[in-house]
C-alpha cells in the first residue's frame, strides 16, 4: 500500500488536445478515491497514466514517494480492473488469476495459496476451472477484481468496473466493493461517470470536467459545498437549480421579483438551490421567486415538481428569459399544469455563484429574508 | 361468500382461404448446384486424368482417342517412377526448404504484424505502405534482381544460401508481406485492454505477444501456416531458376527428370505427380477451412 500523488500532470495529445491540464491530486494510504465527471474530463487519462499504459507530457506521477514516469506499468506494482474486465479469454479462471503472480515469478505453492485465498474471498471458487467465456458479467466483474486482488498490489486502480452490469446487480457489487475495501484497505482509484457510485463509494471524491480539476473533497463537501456551477449541477440527482439573476442595492432579484436582501456586493449573480430545500408555496408572497408548474412527477416517496422561473431582467438584456427549476415536494402534492406558485428559497443552503466564471462566491452566508 | 360469474363471451377463428395449392417445382437442391457441380467436374478432370494416367502402360497413354479405364492397372509406374530418380531426396529436400520457411514465416511474420498492428513508431504508416505496394509487384519482374541478392549472399556471407543450394530457396522466402499484412489485420482485432492488463500484470512487450495474442490468433496462424507450406511445397519457377544439381532439387523440379527432350514417359511422370502431391492434398483437406477463411478474411487471394 502507498500514497499516490499527481504533480502538475498534464497530458498533451496530436492536434493540441489537452485530455488532462496539470492534474494536482494526493491519494493518501488506503484512501478510496473516486474520479468522477463526464465523458471526456480526462478521468481515465489520469488513470492510465498512473497506470503507465500512457506518458504524461509534463509533471510527475509518484508511487510511495518514487517517482515512477519511467516505470513500465509492470514495474509500478499497480493492479487495475478494466471496463470490459479484459480477462484472457484463452485461460481459465484460475490462470487469470495466477497470471501476474506467475509473471512475478512467485512460487508455485505461494500462487496456488493466493489464488485459493481471494477466490474465497469473492466467492469465485467454484468457477476456477472455467473459461471467461462460460462466466456471466457479474461473475466475470468478479474475477477481474480477484485478478487485481490476488497480486497485494499498492494502489488498485478502477476504470468505471461497474457500467456493464445490470442496476440491480450494480447496486449488489457496489456494497460488496465497499466491504472489500473496509477489509482491505488498499489505496485505491476509482474512475466513474456515474454519481451516485461516486458519491456512495468514495472517502474523497475529485469531480474533473475539460481535463481539469473542479473540486477535491468528501461527499459532503462536494454536495453541501459545490465550488462552481459545474460541481453543482453535476452531482446530485435532480442536481441543484441553477437561476441568473441579479443584486441591485443588496437585493436579490430574480426576474422582476425582488427577492430578499443579501449581504454582497451589487451585479449578476447565479443563484443555486437543490430541489430538496427549496420550499413550494401554492401562494406567491413577497420573498419568494414566482414561478408556474410545468409538469409533475410523482415518485412514490415524494414529488418532483417541474417550474419555469421568469428570469427575464430589463437590466441585463439577452439573458435567458426562462430558468427551468425542479422542486422537491411532499408525496401527495397535486398541482395543475401552469398554476402559478411562489418558491422561497432556503436560508442556509442558497448558494450564490459568479455569474461570468461559475465559482461559488465568498457570500454564501445565511441570508437575512 | 359471493360467486362471481364471467361474462360470457364468444369468440370465432377468422375463416380460413382455402388452401391455395403452390404450384412451383420445389427443387430438392439449390439451383446453385447446377453450375457448381459442372464447375467442380471441370476442376476434377484434370486430377483424374492424372491419376488414370499413372496406372496405364505407355501405349494406353499415348492412344487416341484416350484410354479412360486402364485394362489393367499397373501399379508398377509409381514403384518405377520411385526408382527412376532420387525421389526420396528430393521429398526430403522439399521438407526441409518448407520447414524452415514455415517455421520463420510465423515468427518475422508475427512479430513484425504485430508492430505494424500496435506499436507507434515513425514511418509506420509508409513502411506498410511500401510492403503493401511490394504485393502487387509480380515474381517475375522480381526475379533476377533477387537472383542476384542470393548470389551476392552465396558469395560473401555463406555458401549454402547462395546459387545451387537448397539455402537460396529458403532466404527470399523467410517472411511475405502477404503474411505481415495478414497477421497484422488479425491482431488488430485482439482487443488492447487484453494487451493493457497483460502489460499491468507485469509482461514485457514481447511477452504480451507471446502469451496473450498469439494464443488467441491460432486461426489466423494456422491459416499462414497452410497457405505457406502449400506455396512453398508447389513452388517451381524460383528453384527452376536456382537449383541445377540433383541433390539440391525438390520434389516439383525433380518431376522434370521424365520430360526428355524428346520424350516423356507420361505414365511415370503422373505417378511421380501422384506422390509429390499427396502431402499437399492432406494439408488441404486438414486445413480445408483456413484457406477459405484466409480469402474471406482478407479479401485477397493467398
Amino acid at each position: 500500500m502507498a500514497e499516490v500523488e499527481f504533480r502538475d500532470v498534464t497530458r498533451r495529445y496530436a492536434g493540441d488536445v489537452v485530455a488532462l491540464n496539470g492534474l494536482n491530486l494526493t491519494v493518501s494510504d488506503g484512501e478510496f478515491l473516486i474520479l468522477v465527471g463526464p465523458s471526456g474530463c480526462g478521468k481515465s487519462t489520469a488513470l492510465r497514466l498512473l497506470a503507465g499504459l500512457d506518458k504524461p507530457t509534463t509533471g510527475e506521477i509518484r508511487i510511495g514517494g518514487a517517482v515512477v514516469n519511467n516505470l513500465a506499468p509492470g514495474q509500478r506494482d499497480i493492479a487495475m480492473v478494466f471496463q470490459n474486465y479484459a480477462l484472457y479469454p484463452h485461460m481459465s479462471v484460475y490462470r487469470n488469476l495466477a497470471y501476474g503472480l506467475r509473471q512475478r515469478r512467485t512460487p508455485r505453492a505461494e500462487i496456488e495459496r493466493r489464488v485459493r485465498e481471494t477466490a474465497d474471498l469473492l466467492q469465485i471458487s467454484e468457477l476456477l476451472d472455467r473459461k471467461p467465456g462460460q462466466l456471466s458479467g457479474g461473475q466475470r466483474q468478479r474475477v477481474a477484481m480477484g485478478r487485481a486482488l490476488v497480486r497485494k498490489p499498492q494502489a488498485f486502480l478502477l476504470d468505471e468496473p461497474l457500467s456493464n452490469l445490470d442496476a440491480k446487480l450494480r447496486n449488489q457489487v457496489r456494497g460488496d466493493l465497499k466491504r472489500l475495501h473496509r477489509e482491505l484497505p488498499v489505496t485505491s482509484i476509482y474512475v466513474t461517470h456515474d454519481q451516485v457510485e461516486a458519491m456512495t463509494l468514495g472517502d474523497r471524491l475529485c469531480v474533473m470536467s475539460g481535463g481539469e480539476v473542479q473540486q477535491i473533497g468528501t461527499t459532503d463537501d462536494i454536495y453541501n459545498r459545490p465550488a462552481n456551477t459545474f460541481v453543482a449541477a453535476f452531482m446530485g440527482s435532480p442536481p441543484m437549480n441553477l437561476i441568473p439573476a441579479e443584486i441591485r442595492s443588496g437585493i436579490l432579484h430574480i426576474g422582476s421579483a425582488a427577492v430578499t436582501t443579501v449581504p454582497s456586493p451589487d451585479g449578476p449573480v447565479i443563484v443555486g438551490a437543490r430541489p430538496e430545500h427549496l420550499q413550494l408555496h401554492s401562494r406567491y408572497a413577497d420573498g419568494m421567486v414566482p414561478a408556474r408548474v410545468d409538469f409533475v412527477e410523482p415518485l412514490g416517496s415524494h414529488v418532483l415538481v417541474t417550474a419555469v422561473v421568469d428570469v427575464r431582467d430589463d437590466a441585463a438584456a439577452g439573458a435567458t428569459a426562462e430558468a427551468r427549476v425542479i422542486v422537491q415536494a411532499p408525496a401527495g402534492t397535486e398541482l395543475e399544469s401552469g398554476a402559478r406558485i411562489g418558491l422561497a428559497l432556503p436560508a442556509e443552503r442558497t448558494y450564490f455563484f459568479d455569474s461570468e466564471t461559475g465559482v461559488a462566491g465568498c457570500h454564501r452566508e445565511r441570508i437575512s429574508l | 361468500m359471493t360467486t362471481t360469474q364471467l361474462p360470457h363471451t364468444e369468440t370465432s377463428a377468422p375463416q380460413t382461404q382455402p388452401e391455395r395449392r403452390r404450384l412451383r417445382l420445389r427443387l430438392p437442391f439449390s439451383p446453385w448446384h447446377l453450375v457448381l457441380i459442372p464447375l467442380a467436374f471441370i476442376l476434377l478432370v484434370p486430377l483424374l486424368w492424372m491419376l488414370v494416367t499413372s496406372l496405364e502402360t505407355e501405349g494406353e497413354a499415348n492412344r487416341f482417342p484416350p484410354v479412360l479405364i486402364p485394362e489393367r492397372p499397373r501399379f508398377e509406374n509409381y514403384s518405377e517412377a520411385w526408382a527412376a530418380a532420387p525421389f526420396g531426396h528430393f521429398f526430403l529436400n522439399s521438407a526441409l526448404v518448407t520447414l524452415v520457411v514455415l517455421a520463420s514465416n510465423l515468427v518475422i511474420c508475427s512479430l513484425a504484424g504485430y508492430a505494424f498492428a500496435r506499436i507507434r513508431f515513425l514511418g509506420r504508416g509508409a513502411l506498410f505502405v511500401t510492403l503493401m505496394a511490394t504485393l502487387m509487384v509480380p515474381f517475375q519482374v522480381t526475379m533476377i534482381p533477387v537472383f542476384l541478392i542470393v548470389k551476392w549472399f552465396g558469395d560473401n556471407i555463406w555458401a549454402g544460401l547462395g546459387i545451387d543450394h537448397i539455402g537460396a530457396l529458403m532466404l527470399p522466402n523467410l517472411a511475405t508481406a502477404f503474411g505481415i499484412f495478414f497477421l497484422r489485420q488479425f491482431f488488430q482485432t485482439v482487443p488492447v485492454e487484453l494487451e493493457e492488463a497483460a502489460r499491468v500484470d507485469g509482461t514485457s512487450r514481447l511477452g504480451v505477444l507471446v502469451k496473450i495474442v498469439l494464443p488467441l490468433s491460432l486461426p489466423a496462424l494456422s491459416t499462414l501456416a497452410a497457405l505457406t507450406v502449400l506455396t512453398s511445397w508447389n513452388d517451381f519457377l524460383w528453384p527452376l531458376i536456382v537449383i541445377t544439381s540433383q541433390d539440391q532439387m525438390t520434389v516439383p523440379l525433380g518431376l522434370s527428370y521424365f520430360q526428355g527432350a524428346h520424350r516423356v514417359n507420361w505414365p511415370l511422370l503422373m505417378a511421380a505427380n501422384v506422390m509429390s502431391l499427396l502431402p499437399m492434398l492432406l494439408v488441404f483437406i486438414g486445413a480445408q477451412r483456413y484457406f477459405v477463411q484466409s480469402v474471406a478474411s482478407t479479401g485477397l487471394k493467398g
